[in-house]
């Protein structure tokens, strides 16, 4: 869960960067340019295939782990310590993760699929930047978009330090660190990533 | 002071068990946790029922034998306490207390609020020591240990194996437990020769025993009655993947 947690932090590093080239507040030319990197550049074309294989990789461990863990307490405990010992997100990673799963089909099926597939039809890639402006204007849409990217903090807060922890590198001198650093990315990229379907439904982008 | 106990009752590892509601009178403020029961098990034995069968040796908070799941924490509700050293005081007349066993499937109830922790003692024996030659000890100072490490080492090898972290964990993962048997060993040079064998070994011996695996959660750390620390749980998985990737066994 460490090492495919770790590729897919540094995956949202990229991801939203990119996307924030949005706030340029330009139509959309510095971030399409961007985006055309990204989506015709053989060596990123390479690496979505890891990264598919990643995210994938981080679902299927993180059930089978879940499900495997619930089996070793046949029975529970009638009085259980709440929060006492230990943070509610910590203990719902499982939970957390199936709902960025269902936001990320519905995010895959608004950008990532239309895009792919029309570009293996040879119709070269969709316009990102107008097809957020579609599919921003539902307002359901950008409250499950918003809930998701609070789901991805809560999952954060915990996955970050944690997966250094797994790989053995959340040293005593280096644990605080690393715990505050995970803290800030939680907060500031789903923050970043908030802020653009919120952008365009409230009007804020051209 | 007056209580109301729920207490465990199982008569053996097969038998389906439940809760059974006592109530124990004049509770002295200054008594020990297991001072209480003792007082409550007097009373079932004049009432002519079975006392209620729980594990207890030293009294002293050192052996790790006592084992009881109080009110949602292992080992009651004092930070770095064990249940004999969990004294009356922290209850005020009037409350009711819920009293459990350690609930994993590797920990199996043998009866009551005792169960069976044979599986630590199975990890122990997969890699948990060092082998050395018979024969007079060394002088102490032959073995240059550097003082940090010493202090480290000394740290996690206060960990007395009771069993609270896996009753702690949500994954009944025994990780803290094996983090610091690997870790008191591992620092120090007596534990380096078999450093790399060692921590598969025993990280084998614990999966076959069916604890759970570690999310990170830290509720092991929190409920420990020794304040192991899970760095130690850092240092095992560092141990590990350094092992496997330079081919130890």
């Amino acid at each position: 869960m460490g090492f495919t947690g770790l590729f897919l932090i540094s995956f949202l590093v990229v991801h939203c960067y990119v996307n924030a080239l949005i706030f340029f507040n330009d139509g959309g030319v510095k971030f399409t340019e961007a985006a055309h990197f990204m989506g015709t550049n053989p060596v990123v074309r390479i690496l979505e295939i890891g990264l598919t294989v990643g995210i994938f990789a981080h679902i299927i461990q993180g059930l089978l782990l879940t499900f495997e863990n619930r089996a070793k307490r046949p029975i529970g405990y009638a009085k259980t310590p709440g929060n006492k010992s230990s943070k509610w997100y910590s203990r719902s990673m499982g939970l957390l993760g199936t709902l960025i799963l269902l936001f990320f089909v519905l995010h895959w099926y608004h950008f990532w699929i239309p895009n792919r597939a029309s570009q293996f039809m040879g119709n070269g890639e969709i316009d990102a930047y107008a097809k957020m402006k579609l599919v921003f204007s539902k307002p359901w849409v950008v409250i499950v978009y918003i809930l998701g990217c609070i789901s991805l903090s809560f999952h954060l807060m915990h996955g970050f330090w944690s997966a250094f922890q797994t790989v053995g590198l959340s040293t005593k001198k280096y644990k605080k660190i690393i715990n505050g650093m995970g803290m800030a990315f939680a907060v500031i990229v789903p923050l970043i990533f908030i802020l653009m379907p919120l952008s365009f439904y409230m009007g804020w982008l051209a | 002071m007056n209580l109301t106990l729920k207490v465990w009752r199982q008569q053996n590892a097969q038998a389906q068990g439940g809760f059974e509601t006592y109530q124990v009178k004049d509770i002295s403020s200054e008594m020990s946790f297991l001072e209480m029961f003792d007082v409550l098990n007097e009373q079932l034995i004049n009432e002519g029922k079975e006392p209620i069968t729980f594990d207890h040796d030293c009294r002293e908070g050192i052996c790790g034998a006592c084992s009881m799941h109080i009110n949602g924490q292992p080992h009651g509700p004092w930070h770095q306490t064990t249940t004999c050293q969990l004294h009356m005081r922290a209850y005020k007349d009037g409350d009711t207390i819920v009293v459990e066993p350690w609930r994993a499937k590797a920990f199996p109830v043998i009866k009551d609020l005792m169960v069976d922790r044979r599986a630590f003692d199975r990890i122990i024996q997969a890699g948990g020591y060092i082998s050395v030659d018979t024969g007079n000890a060394q002088d102490a100072n032959n073995l240059p240990v550097d003082k940090h490490k010493a202090d480290e080492s000394f740290a996690a090898a206060a960990c007395i194996g009771c069993g609270a972290c896996v009753a702690a964990c949500k994954n009944s993962s025994a990780m803290l437990f094996l983090s610091a048997k690997v870790s008191h060993l591992a620092l120090l040079p007596q534990g380096d020769v078999e450093r790399k064998t060692r921590v598969v070994n025993m990280v084998e011996q614990m999966d076959k025993e069916g604890f759970g695996s570690c999310t990170n959660t830290q509720a092991c750390e929190a409920e420990c009655p020794k304040g192991i620390s899970v760095q130690n749980i850092r240092r095992l998985n560092a141990e590990y993947i350094r092992s496997v990737f330079s081919g130890g066994e």
